[in-house]
């Protein structure tokens, strides 16, 4: 009966959403607002950067960004705060059968190319896909695949929350900096060079390389959180 | 012909994420299990980003970065804006998912099972 | 051959989602929604959105994988059968 219930709901949802979604864009673009044309336009002749989901993301709506990695902060604080208990065991794995030795020599030559890759994504964000988000949850499955390959390899949380709260502060000391010099929060400042040079787009590599630190030491603190959970 | 192809491609890439979403919002409403609740709501997370997606497609299209050789390709770009959003979404849908999650843990931890029809504090 | 490949890639991953909904063993059905992701990142590569693919493949695929997989060995990891439940209960009555 429940369930019968339910899929009369769905059914309606399912025909409004059909219904609103089939008639976008059958002609053209799906919204015609320009906001897309004007977005393109400035990224090329004001920023000189490349990627224009990095410009959006960093300089556009870089107020957006500030407010979601304080998100992820508050999510990584509040994961903490509702699995604490009295550490009986701590630094005890709660995956903790032994890996093999094939595992643990692979995943040790292929942690610091993982870690690479994510410095390298989120420097070169400006000019190619990827960026501070993509970097920082790549430097993450590096960390996940030791900690699950190695018994005792840790990571000291105060040297992440060193890492997070630096980056944190300097994003928005970078967006004030823009506001004394130019009158909006995150202004670019800086000479913006020549384009798809890796040192142009003025404030925008600096602000996502802040952004790629933090999303890594969030993301490597909530993962090492969730596996040191221990039934008790 | 052209313009054809396109529209079915259109019509399956949203058909296909609608249908995500309503088996993702299905699994929420009907199973008992607090796991399977979630993972019904992460499903429901990611055909809303597909649908974003293709909301942003254009016929042709190419990704809205000008590397070389790609600088007089403004026309045929895609929408900027909705890959920028859908990117912050990942990112919060993944925070909420493990807040979620870590709710479950203590829950079980608790009362001992995941049913939530058995978790009789719930109820008023 | 566009189309033909975004169409096969659609119709698995609403099978995935369905298999995920409909399997008791909790292990396979987490395993069932990274296979989604994964799918669904491949999607946003063939629909010109590379940064939410890279995003996708990171995040979806190992992040909330291993986090659902970790929940699932700290509680239970089978959805209890419902059904026989009320079954019994309606036989004792």
């Amino acid at each position: 009966m429940k369930k019968l219930i339910v899929i009369l709901l769905l059914a309606v949802t399912g025909y409004f959403l059909v219904d609103s979604f089939m008639d976008l864009g059958r002609t053209g673009p799906v919204v015609e607002t320009g906001v897309k044309d004007f977005y393109l336009d400035k990224t090329v002749s004001e920023l000189k950067v490349a990627n224009t989901i990095t410009s959006i993301v960093v300089n556009f709506r870089g107020f957006d960004t500030l407010g979601e990695v304080t998100v992820l902060f508050l999510a990584a604080t509040a994961l903490g705060g509702i699995l604490y208990k009295r550490r009986h065991h701590v630094g005890e794995r709660s995956v903790l059968f032994p890996s093999s030795p094939i595992v643990r020599a692979g995943s040790k030559l292929l942690f610091p190319a993982i870690v690479l890759l994510g410095v390298y994504v989120f420097i070169h964000g400006h000019l190619s896909p990827g960026g501070g988000f993509q970097g920082g949850t790549i430097i993450a499955t590096g960390f996940l695949l030791m900690l699950l390959a190695y018994d005792n390899f840790s990571v000291s949380h105060n040297v992440l929350s060193f890492i997070e709260s630096f980056a944190g502060i300097f994003f928005v000391l970078f967006g004030f900096a823009g506001m004394w010099a130019g009158g909006t929060f995150l202004e670019n400042f800086l000479p913006v060079g020549t384009m798809n040079n890796l040192f142009s787009g003025g404030i925008i590599p600096i602000v996502y390389i802040l952004v790629g630190f933090k999303v890594a030491a969030e993301l490597t603190g909530l993962i090492y959180t969730v596996l040191h959970e221990k039934e008790s | 012909m052209e313009n054809q192809m396109f529209e079915i491609l259109r019509y399956g890439i949203y058909g296909g994420s609608i249908s995500l979403i309503l088996i993702g919002l299905y699994a929420a409403l009907t199973k008992r299990s607090l796991i399977k609740i979630v993972i019904g709501l992460s499903i429901v997370d990611g055909g809303i980003h597909l649908l974003l997606i293709a909301i942003g497609y254009v016929k042709n299209g190419t990704a809205p970065i000008f590397s070389p050789g790609f600088e007089n390709a403004v026309d045929r770009m895609v929408d900027p804006v909705p890959q920028a959003l859908v990117l912050t979404a990942i990112v919060i849908g993944f925070a909420v998912t493990a807040v979620a999650l870590s709710l479950v843990i203590r829950l079980y931890r608790h009362h001992h099972t995941l049913e939530i029809d058995e978790i009789k504090n719930l109820k008023w | 051959m566009f189309i033909i490949l975004v169409f096969f890639l659609i119709i698995l991953m609403v099978g995935a989602a369905i298999y995920a909904i409909v399997q008791k063993d909790l292990l396979y059905a987490v395993i069932a929604t990274g296979v989604i992701s994964l799918i669904l990142s491949a999607l946003f590569l063939l629909l010109q959105a590379p940064d939410v693919a890279l995003t996708e493949a990171a995040i979806g695929v190992a992040l909330t994988t291993i986090i659902f997989i970790i929940t699932i060995r700290n509680t239970v990891r089978h959805e209890d059968d419902f059904k026989d439940r009320d079954d019994l209960k309606s036989a004792v009555k």
